[in-house]
């Protein structure tokens, strides 16, 4: 007797919890190919409710997350790289099947997104060091500049298959925003979201505070105006968003006062840099009085 | 404490002369509230479920969240609170949103009896009578929230506070009493705490009788309490002190209403309901709105027949106003942080 197939039903990852949009709707995801056990598997389909809903719980876990020191940041997001070579089989064969790229490929760009976890970790309590200073000031004064994080950042995660790929993608977009103690809302890839929904399940097991990554999965074109204008996110990445109507997103981002990163296209769409981790942190200037002996 | 005898007269407040007769004793008032019908509590609550899923949208929900705020009794009770705090929290009141005028005010603030003199001098002529958009001064007394002092530190706790010039008084029963069935002693406070609310020149301070919903463990016991804190003469009832889990819930506040129903079904007579503490979202002070229009009906939709006892409520109502004025959701950072 063969057995039947258990076919999975990916779920947004909001405030720590795996939950179904309020809106109870769900999009087809399809194979490119039929190596998967299932021909297609349904993911939630976020409404603007699950991102307001998702803010909420971003906006909660700033503090926390932000009040970490950097080195034990760094170790939570070592840790998101460990958990995540313990599970590559499954994010590859997810990224062969549902992006049609070859299983070599699939295993290189989870290898490549492993990598970019442990190469942003590091940066977690050095950020500080390169971005900060202190400055020469004419008075009896120690006068530093630090970097701290902004806030709540919503983030639309690289769209289209193929390279950089939709986990690399999203680790691009997502992991240089969480290294200074930003929480994120993220729109990973319409079109191939399981990579990073899976990757939820992987924040949920590796000490990342509920609420500090927010996966949505669904239209950008429906709920990224809806974060764009939100009065209650900080900034916004635009990174994915080169399709859509980006400029209005920038717009609305504006009534705020948002940070705004415009989209980037091609495969280097978000490749690693410092200037990723310091574009979402505000600059703190302290002023100290020297003693004059 | 000695048991009170079944014979002993209790105070002879009109209402329950009314209703329950000439002979007022211990065992006519107990006769009466054990004889009132149980509560179908599985039907209480699937009733408040099913009224808490109505939709309410675009006009209806504007409308809503004004009514929510003009309901609202902004409250602070800390042990902490200061007359600094105090101002500030009546500045609140007076204007909820600073970037939006047409926000109405709350019907009254909600502090401690020794604050009442900083809440009436930082109100000014916002607390004079017949004043547009007039707040009240509603003071907790009895020895709020335990209740437990003895009845004339009871007595003078209210009398300080309406001579201080508090428009209402929130006084606790105490549930000891209520839950050992010695009935006639929490009404005899009831009415000696309202004949305390006198002021000199006869008029009376509104009574809202705390029933303590939390610590009354059963449906049956809330709307016995509902129904002696009525006949002893309270104005309103009132479901928790906001200092015991749970505060006021759905299903609770409704069997309340539906006292209140019966009452008026009964005597004609309009009694207020105040949910008070545990109350946070809009949505679920929309449940609320919609449980007394279906129970009581809308004309309970006024300060002087429903009140809201809470305090970060008012910030959340702000800011889904804001987001129906702006059309984009709105932060905690645009509101006071009280």
């Amino acid at each position: 007797m063969s057995r039947l197939a258990v076919p999975k039903t990916y779920k947004l990852y909001v405030g720590g919890k795996f939950i179904r949009s309020e809106s109870g709707r769900v999009y087809e995801v399809a194979t490119t190919k039929g190596s998967f056990s299932v021909s297609s598997v349904n993911a939630a389909k976020a409404s603007r409710k699950d991102a307001r809903d998702a803010v909420v719980a971003a906006r909660a876990a700033v503090s926390g997350w932000s009040g970490t020191t950097g080195y034990n940041r760094g170790q939570v997001l070592y840790r998101i790289a460990e958990i995540l070579d313990g599970r590559r089989a499954q994010f590859a064969e997810e990224i062969a099947a549902f992006e049609g790229v070859s299983a070599s490929a699939a295993q290189a760009q989870v290898d490549e997104a492993i990598d970019l976890w442990v190469w942003y970790a590091g940066w977690a309590d050095k950020y500080v060091q390169v971005a900060g200073n202190g400055n020469a000031v004419s008075g009896p004064f120690f006068n530093l500049s630090v970097p701290e994080p902004t806030g709540v950042v919503a983030v639309i995660a690289p769209q289209s298959a193929g390279v950089p790929g939709s986990l690399l993608g999203f680790v691009r977009a997502v992991a240089p925003v969480l290294v200074s103690g930003n929480t994120v809302v993220v729109i990973p890839s319409e079109k191939a979201p399981l990579a990073a929904l899976s990757l939820g399940e992987v924040f949920a097991t590796s000490d990342v505070p509920a609420g500090v990554v927010n996966v949505l999965s669904g239209s950008p074109a429906e709920i990224a105006p809806w974060l764009a204008a939100h009065a209650d996110v900080n900034a916004l990445d635009l990174l994915g968003a080169g399709e859509l109507e980006w400029v209005d997103l920038q717009i609305a981002a504006a009534d705020t006062l948002k940070r705004v990163l415009p989209p980037e296209p091609g495969p280097d769409a978000g490749a690693p840099s410092l200037e990723r981790i310091t574009f979402f942190t505000e600059t703190k200037t302290v002023w100290h009085t020297k003693g004059l002996l | 404490m000695e048991t009170t005898r079944a014979g002993t007269t209790v105070a002879p407040a009109s209402r329950a002369l009314e209703v329950i007769g000439g002979d007022l004793t211990e065992r006519s008032l107990r006769r009466y509230l054990e004889g009132i019908p149980g509560v179908d509590a599985v039907g209480l609550e699937a009733r408040a479920a099913a009224l808490g899923t109505r939709s309410i949208k675009t006009t209806s929900k504007a409308w809503a969240l004004d009514t929510i705020i003009r309901l609202t009794d902004l409250t602070t009770l800390e042990g902490a609170d200061t007359p600094g705090k105090v101002k500030s929290l009546v500045a609140k009141a007076l204007v909820p949103d600073p970037d939006d005028m047409s926000t109405p005010r709350v019907a009254a603030v909600c502090v401690y009896g020794d604050m009442v003199p900083h809440a009436v001098e930082a109100l000014g002529s916002a607390h004079d009578d017949g004043a547009t958009g007039r707040i009240n001064v509603a003071a907790v007394a009895t020895a709020f929230p335990s209740g437990r002092a003895s009845r004339s530190v009871k007595l003078s706790d209210t009398s300080d506070a309406v001579a201080a010039g508090a428009d209402e008084i929130d006084m606790v029963i105490d549930r000891g009493a209520f839950l050992s069935g010695r009935y006639g002693q929490v009404f005899d406070e009831i009415v000696a705490v309202k004949e305390a609310c006198k002021r000199p020149d006869g008029t009376y301070a509104h009574l809202k009788v705390i029933l303590e919903t939390g610590e009354l463990n059963t449906y049956d016991n809330v709307r016995r309490a509902s129904w002696l804190g009525i006949l002893a003469g309270g104005d309103f009832i009132k479901t928790s002190t906001g200092k015991v889990t749970p505060a006021a819930t759905l299903p609770v506040t409704l069997s309340m209403l539906e006292v209140v129903r019966d009452w008026h079904r009964l005597t004609g007579e309009k009694i207020g309901v105040k949910p008070a503490g545990g109350i946070r979202a809009s949505k679920d002070a929309i449940k609320y709105l919609v449980t007394v229009a279906e129970t009581v009906g809308e004309e309970w939709l006024q300060p002087d027949l429903f009140r809201f006892g809470a305090s970060s409520l008012l910030n959340d109502v702000l800011l889904q106003r804001q987001k129906l004025t702006s059309g984009r959701y709105s932060g905690p950072a645009y509101v006071t942080i009280d």
